[in-house]
């Protein structure tokens, strides 16, 4: 079997008494979309945000490609230096995108490749241009973030993430901000990312997205991981009843 | 009204309100600056020296301007600090103006959504560069109107710096006033310039205002 792109083990984390993740176990295999789902307050946006340490988690380990991210061994945290350098090849998509608001679609783009990346000006700027293009906004490369509509914001936010050459990508809800007229153009993006075989960790409420993109889903709730399988054990054969329920009021809230 | 004392005391009062400028644009540079250096510290410096920093805003904000100068001017001497007048003055400005800039800077960082600073820390990007490309520039967005507003304010406290000595335009005046009795008419000089400084401080303001937000702004 081929080694995990992220290997979660026996993960915990605290907000002071709140225990938000709960010896959580997770694999993320490479080259396919793992989709965490569950509840709002489950815990899956806190355990995306721990695979860049973005959030600290208390004890556990987390590794990218076997090496340990945040910690040096256990208990002993890594170097600002070191830790820089892993999330250099992990990108990040926000739900509420982040972009830079003093900068256009291809500085925002540019930005990291010139000053994380060490690339020329003219370099970073062919590159972004590239990126950009590749979600589908080539035209809209001189535009601020204020010019554009939300989904194209979150298509420089992804084409910003994938300039950089990333070997995994996170995703944190991020669809969930959008006019729902908007979500498809996003991820239709994502789709084709996927297809290319990056590795993606997509926390989301878009159980359409789940059902047809993911290769594994794992759900769950206050802040244990009930179940890791694929999208049709999940959807259409949930062996825990929390799955059926949270399932159910999904199905309740969205029909008509 | 007696106007024609201007003829005579006209160059001297020029002179003062150049004096007054001077003062004016130096005292907030440095206060601009030492004040965006208490912000960073306090913002990621370590906590004792935040401490520190807090006691001095808290002393100079407490205190008249007055006070802070005499002590400054008179006191300094004791303890080997022994200034001219326009110096003592202009380093007296930049300590008063220091802790209101660093207020203000502090706010405006605040301002600052965390999620921008998070996606600089995502693809990895050193603190000092989020600083320089994020935070501050963001940051001194919303700070504009209220540093535009803090340098009117430090304007007219310049005419304190008259009781020390330094030849400003409020120290012109009272000479002038003094020589010849001609209060209203030196004072009403005095207004009038200041009010032709602010007013030019506060359009200028409100132009760079519109120039660097334009791209902030959704426009739809």
């Amino acid at each position: 079997m081929q080694a995990s792109a992220v290997d979660i083990r026996k993960v915990n984390k605290y907000y002071g008494p709140f225990h938000a993740l709960k010896d959580v176990d997770l694999a993320i295999p490479p080259g396919k979309v793992t989709c965490l789902i569950g509840p709002s307050g489950s815990g899956k946006s806190t355990l995306l945000r721990c695979i860049n340490f973005l959030e600290e988690y208390d004890s556990g380990e987390i590794r990218i490609d076997g090496q340990l991210i945040g910690y040096e061994v256990p208990g002993r945290k890594m170097s600002g230096r070191k830790l820089r350098q892993m999330r250099r090849s992990i990108g990040m998509v926000f739900q509420q995108f982040n972009l830079w608001p003093h900068m256009t679609a291809k500085e925002n783009v540019a930005e990291g490749l010139i000053r994380v990346r060490g690339l020329s000006k003219s370099e970073a700027e062919t590159r972004a241009a590239e990126a950009l293009t590749k979600v589908g906004l080539a035209d809209k490369m001189g535009n601020h973030p204020a010019r554009l509509s939300g989904g194209q914001q979150q298509r420089v936010a992804i084409a910003r993430a994938i300039a950089m050459e990333p070997r995994l990508m996170l995703f944190d809800e991020p669809t969930s901000a959008l006019d729902p007229e908007l979500v498809g153009e996003v991820l239709n993006v994502m789709k084709a990312l996927a297809s290319e075989g990056m590795t993606m960790v997509v926390v989301t409420h878009e159980m359409g997205f789940a059902a047809h993109v993911a290769d594994q889903v794992a759900f769950m709730e206050k802040g244990e991981l009930v179940a890791v399988d694929s999208p049709q054990g999940i959807f259409h054969a949930p062996k825990d009843e929390r799955i059926w329920n949270f399932l159910r009021t999904y199905h309740e809230r969205n029909s008509f | 009204m007696e106007w024609s004392i201007l003829e005579q005391y006209g160059p001297a009062l020029l002179r003062g309100f150049g004096v007054t400028v001077l003062c004016w644009i130096l005292g907030t540079i440095f206060g601009m600056a030492l004040g965006l250096m208490i912000a960073l510290i306090q913002r990621y410096g370590p906590r004792w020296l935040g401490w520190i920093i807090q006691a001095y805003i808290e002393v100079i904000r407490g205190t008249p301007f007055l006070v802070q100068l005499f002590v400054l001017y008179y006191g300094g001497p004791l303890i080997g600090l022994r200034l001219d007048a326009l110096p003592a003055g202009l380093l007296g400005l930049t300590i008063y103006g220091s802790p209101y800039f660093a207020e203000i800077f502090r706010s405006g960082f605040r301002a600052v959504p965390h999620g921008q600073i998070e996606a600089a820390r995502a693809i990895g990007m050193a603190e000092p560069t989020i600083v320089r490309r994020v935070l501050l520039p963001l940051g001194l967005v919303s700070s504009l109107p209220a540093l535009v507003n803090f340098s009117i304010i430090l304007t007219k406290e310049t005419v304190i710096l008259s009781i020390i000595t330094v030849p400003e335009l409020m120290y012109q005046v009272s000479r002038m006033s003094t020589e010849t009795f001609r209060y209203l008419e030196a004072n009403l000089v005095l207004a009038l310039f200041f009010w032709a400084l602010v007013e030019t401080i506060s359009r200028v303001g409100r132009r760079l205002e519109t120039r660097i937000t334009k791209h902030l702004i959704e426009r739809t």
